[in-house]
């Protein structure tokens, strides 16, 4: 028996109101909100997020694959899933892989992990956007979802995989051509004809293949990027009332690749940590160039489950962005930046040596005054000893400020830099960028975690390090008090 | 082992000074050519009586021919030293270990900076290739950390803070307006400098030292000597510098209250020239004022003012002209603005004409039986800098 032994599913901190879209674009928007993606995220970061809140809920877990998809690579020509497979700390012996081009790849992984034989982290991650004033826009969101995959044999299975069916379809509703930042779309009804069929197709076989009936299912969610499909096939499934779960539509957007790990941690998230967890049967259909359907049912191991951060708590936590720093944000308006040199190109090689650290968050900690160095050192700044220091990975400490500044002249991509001295619980201290934060809202004392970034791009090579941002969720503040 | 100094073994015997503007109309050339001109006819020398040539420039060029081709210095050697923004003092340092060794019996030290032809406002360090790990802050940012933390540890309220700094860039602005070669020459009120839009952290504009391009120069010889060249040397009684390991911005300990090399450069500045009460020996300090909270912390960590009182003493006029320790007499870096390899020896030009009774009546230093000056330089940020201290005096022993 193959099935999910974790899940996380990372959602970024700002939220765009669709009311703020038609005032300037003229056209598009809607009611509700979408999560946008900070200047400093893309999707191999916010892959990054959710593996970790995953890996961490999954203690013991050992990944020995990693399989990322998105539909919006940061590189093309290389592989994204590596910087993951580092921050993340993975052996060299585990292979990471990307699947890229559409949501389907999401689905196709995930199938290839649950159908497969080792430990995979099946990452999905998107930034959706449009045109302004785009359906695309205004109905997309930005996210990130693990689940880690394995047999019984590696780990406790929150939920089972039961079985599932795919319909694939070979029909032109939405393309893009690679390199471009938006998708064109083929009239409405007839791409809600292709997937009703795919998706009743595969519905079928799937609880065929199970031995399920449709009433059977307790928690269904259905999602691609769609919307009138994804509709029609949740009325048409034949489940229960109130087995249809909330898409997320209203308050975070369709995340393409990321949403159908998004959505079975939202339903897990509501099973985990409660008496009546197990024996659930969930369902995750996914309609993307046909239509993938995963049939799964939860066990007592979901009852002592505790997410890092479940999805309803993210998604109240965010905060508003305007419509105008969104698109300058995504590079559709240009803005004048500081008139300050622009960051030179990271150096591969350096970067090549320093990969445990500017990846890892790893520093070292030296045996005989216990002093940690960020970064790692070779000779102790107490004492002197040389190359007598342990390891001490950083990334999932908690810190404080100690002291401050909002840095208006500094070249960044989204100024002013909000940046801190912060000092660790366990021993350390580094000057670091603070994020997700509005620049009149830090203080000393504050308490700060630590997130993998993109603090900028040059020549086309992305940098990638940590920031802090807030402390603001009620499980952060419990990890405070431990 | 030890550091032993130098004292009255070495004397400044001529200097030279360029305004320090936006020279627009001046190549680095120009001003070292102005400048060393300046500084020969000081000593009463030519030259081709030098023996011996530190150039200190941060960034305008590399080695000694930055220096030799536009002076047509032949067969004589010119070294290039680099010490971030105390680049000009460490180029005096070297020149006068030359001297004391023997090896030399006229060196000259001489620093500049052609920072206007850039095309950015402020200083901009030349980019080392590295991982992306390293913070990318203006300077002001990183030193305008030191006020929230100080503010934090003493109880200083931000509206008092805001009071203090305002206090020292006014009060420096008083004394630059009163110096012909400063590149801000008007006094500028307190509630302006409060006023400014904040760049980074509480500083504003008036926080921040200027940028200007210049030129700066001594003659030194051996102690033996200076009378020959002048009846009014300056004697070097101590040389102190501190390249510090970096351990603040690491270290949880440090609390951006203070400068840990600073204080330890200035034990060993004392002890080089034997002072035991800088408060009552000093006559007058020129010290790097890049930003207001700096020159806060510096009157603390160089002892002038006891750990968590200088804000008061700020605000009490203690460091004005007319206090009870004048600082940055010549309107500091905050009217001078900073031409990095230049800076070091524009300080020790102020403690020049001061000592030698030759600043002009109305930014005269008070008189009194205290024969010292000193200068103080430093290069980095807080947690992680190099810090230069002299002390000059105008008698022997």
């Amino acid at each position: 028996m193959r099935g999910i032994l974790g899940y996380g599913a990372y959602l970024p901190y700002r939220r765009l109101d669709r009311k703020g879209i038609a005032p300037v674009a003229g056209t598009g928007g809607g009611r509700g909100t979408r999560t946008v993606a900070s200047f400093d995220e893309d999707t191999t970061t916010l892959g990054v997020e959710a593996a970790r809140y995953a890996l961490r809920a999954t203690p013991g877990a050992a990944p020995r694959a990693l399989l990322f998809a998105t539909v919006t690579p940061a590189y093309a020509d290389r592989t994204n899933a590596t910087a993951i497979h580092a921050a993340l700390r993975l052996d060299a012996g585990v292979p990471a892989i990307d699947a890229t081009g559409s949501v389907r790849s999401a689905a196709g992984v995930l199938r290839l992990a649950l159908e497969g034989g080792s430990t995979a982290l099946v990452i999905g991650s998107d930034i959706r956007g449009g045109l302004p004033g785009s359906g695309d826009e205004a109905a997309g969101g930005d996210g990130a979802s693990a689940l880690l995959v394995g047999g019984a044999g590696d780990g406790a299975l929150v939920a089972e995989y039961l079985g599932g069916a795919s319909a694939t379809a070979e029909f032109v509703d939405r393309w893009r051509a690679p390199g471009e930042t938006r998708s064109k779309l083929w009239e409405d009804k007839f791409g809600e004809n292709q997937y009703l069929a795919a998706g009743r197709q595969a519905w079928t076989d799937a609880l065929k293949s199970t031995g399920l009936t449709a009433d059977q299912v307790d928690h269904a969610v259905v999602t691609g990027l769609h919307a009138r499909a994804v509709a029609g096939l949740g009325r048409k499934l034949g489940v229960r009332e109130g087995v249809l779960a909330d898409d997320l539509a209203a308050t975070v957007g369709t995340t393409g690749a990321a949403h159908p790990g998004v959505l079975l941690a939202s339903v897990l998230d509501t099973l985990a940590g409660t008496d009546a967890a197990a024996g659930k049967v969930v369902a995750v259909v996914v309609l993307s160039d046909g239509a993938e359907v995963f049939l799964f049912r939860t066990t007592e191991a979901l009852g002592s489950y505790t997410p890092v951060r479940p999805v309803a708590e993210q998604v109240a936590g965010g905060a508003p962005i305007a419509y105008g720093k969104f698109l300058a944000w995504r590079g559709t308006l240009q803005v004048e930046p500081p008139r300050r040199p622009e960051p030179a190109r990271t150096s591969s090689s350096a970067a090549v040596r320093s990969t445990d650290w500017k990846f890892g968050l790893v520093g070292s900690q030296d045996r005989s005054s216990g002093a940690v160095h960020l970064p790692p050192a070779r000779v102790s700044m107490r004492g002197g000893t040389v190359d007598d220091m342990d390891a001490i990975p950083m990334a999932d400490a908690l810190g404080t400020v100690k002291t401050f500044t909002i840095d208006r002249m500094a070249y960044s991509p989204s100024p002013p830099v909000v940046f801190a001295v912060v000092d660790f619980d366990g021993g350390g201290r580094l000057p670091i960028e603070l994020t997700d934060m509005d620049a009149d809202q830090v203080a000393i004392g504050d308490r700060v975690e630590l997130t993998f970034r993109r603090i900028g791009t040059a020549d086309g090579i992305h940098n990638y390090f940590w920031k802090a941002r807030p402390v603001r969720t009620a499980a952060a503040a419990t990890e405070t008090e431990a | 082992m030890g550091s032993h100094g130098i004292k009255d073994r070495v004397a400044i015997v001529g200097m030279g000074c360029t305004p320090f503007v936006e020279a627009w109309d001046k190549g680095a050339d120009d001003l070292l050519i102005d400048a060393a001109q300046e500084t020969f006819a000081s000593a009463g020398i030519a030259k081709d009586d030098v023996d011996a040539f530190w150039l200190g420039t941060a960034q305008t060029g590399m080695s000694g021919m930055v220096l030799s081709k536009p002076l047509q210095i032949q067969n004589k050697p010119v070294t290039r030293v680099e010490n971030m923004c105390a680049t000009g003092s460490e180029a005096l340092r070297q020149a006068a270990y030359a001297v004391a060794s023997g090896a030399y019996d006229v060196a000259m030290a001489i620093g500049v900076e052609k920072v206007k032809d850039g095309g950015y406002q402020g200083l901009n360090a030349f980019p080392v290739p590295g991982d992306g790990t390293a913070r990318t802050l203006t300077a002001a940012a990183m030193f305008s950390m030191v006020a929230p933390a100080y503010g934090h540890k003493y109880g200083v309220s931000e509206e008092e803070m805001r009071a203090v700094l305002s206090h020292i860039a006014s009060k420096n602005h008083y004394n630059g307006a009163r110096n012909p070669r400063a590149q801000f020459r008007k006094e500028i009120a307190p509630e302006k400098i409060s006023a400014m839009p904040k760049l980074a952290g509480q500083l504003g504009v008036f926080d921040c030292a200027g940028v200007a391009d210049g030129a700066a120069a001594a003659i030194v010889v051996r102690a033996e000597d200076a009378y020959k060249y002048t009846d009014r040397p300056l004697f070097i009684k101590a040389l102190s510098m501190v390249a510090g390991n970096g351990s603040g911005v690491i270290d949880p300990e440090y609390d951006y209250t203070t400068f840990w090399e600073i204080a330890a450069c200035a034990k060993d500045a004392y002890a080089q020239a034997g002072v035991t009460d800088p408060r009552n020996e000093i006559a007058m300090a020129e010290v790097h004022d890049c930003f207001t909270p700096t020159e806060l912390v510096l009157m603390e960590d160089l002892q002038f003012a006891d750990r968590g009182t200088a804000w008061k003493e700020v605000l009490a006029g203690a460091f004005n002209l007319d206090g009870r320790l004048p600082v940055n007499p010549d309107g500091g870096l905050k009217s001078f603005g900073h031409p990095v390899g230049a800076s070091g020896l524009r300080m020790m030009f102020e403690a020049w004409l001061q000592l030698r009774g030759d600043a002009p009546e109305n930014r005269r230093i008070p008189a009194t039986d205290r024969k010292l000056a000193l200068t103080h330089n430093l290069g980095g940020y807080p947690g992680e800098m190099v810090s230069f201290i002299s002390i000059l005096g105008n008698e022997l022993g």
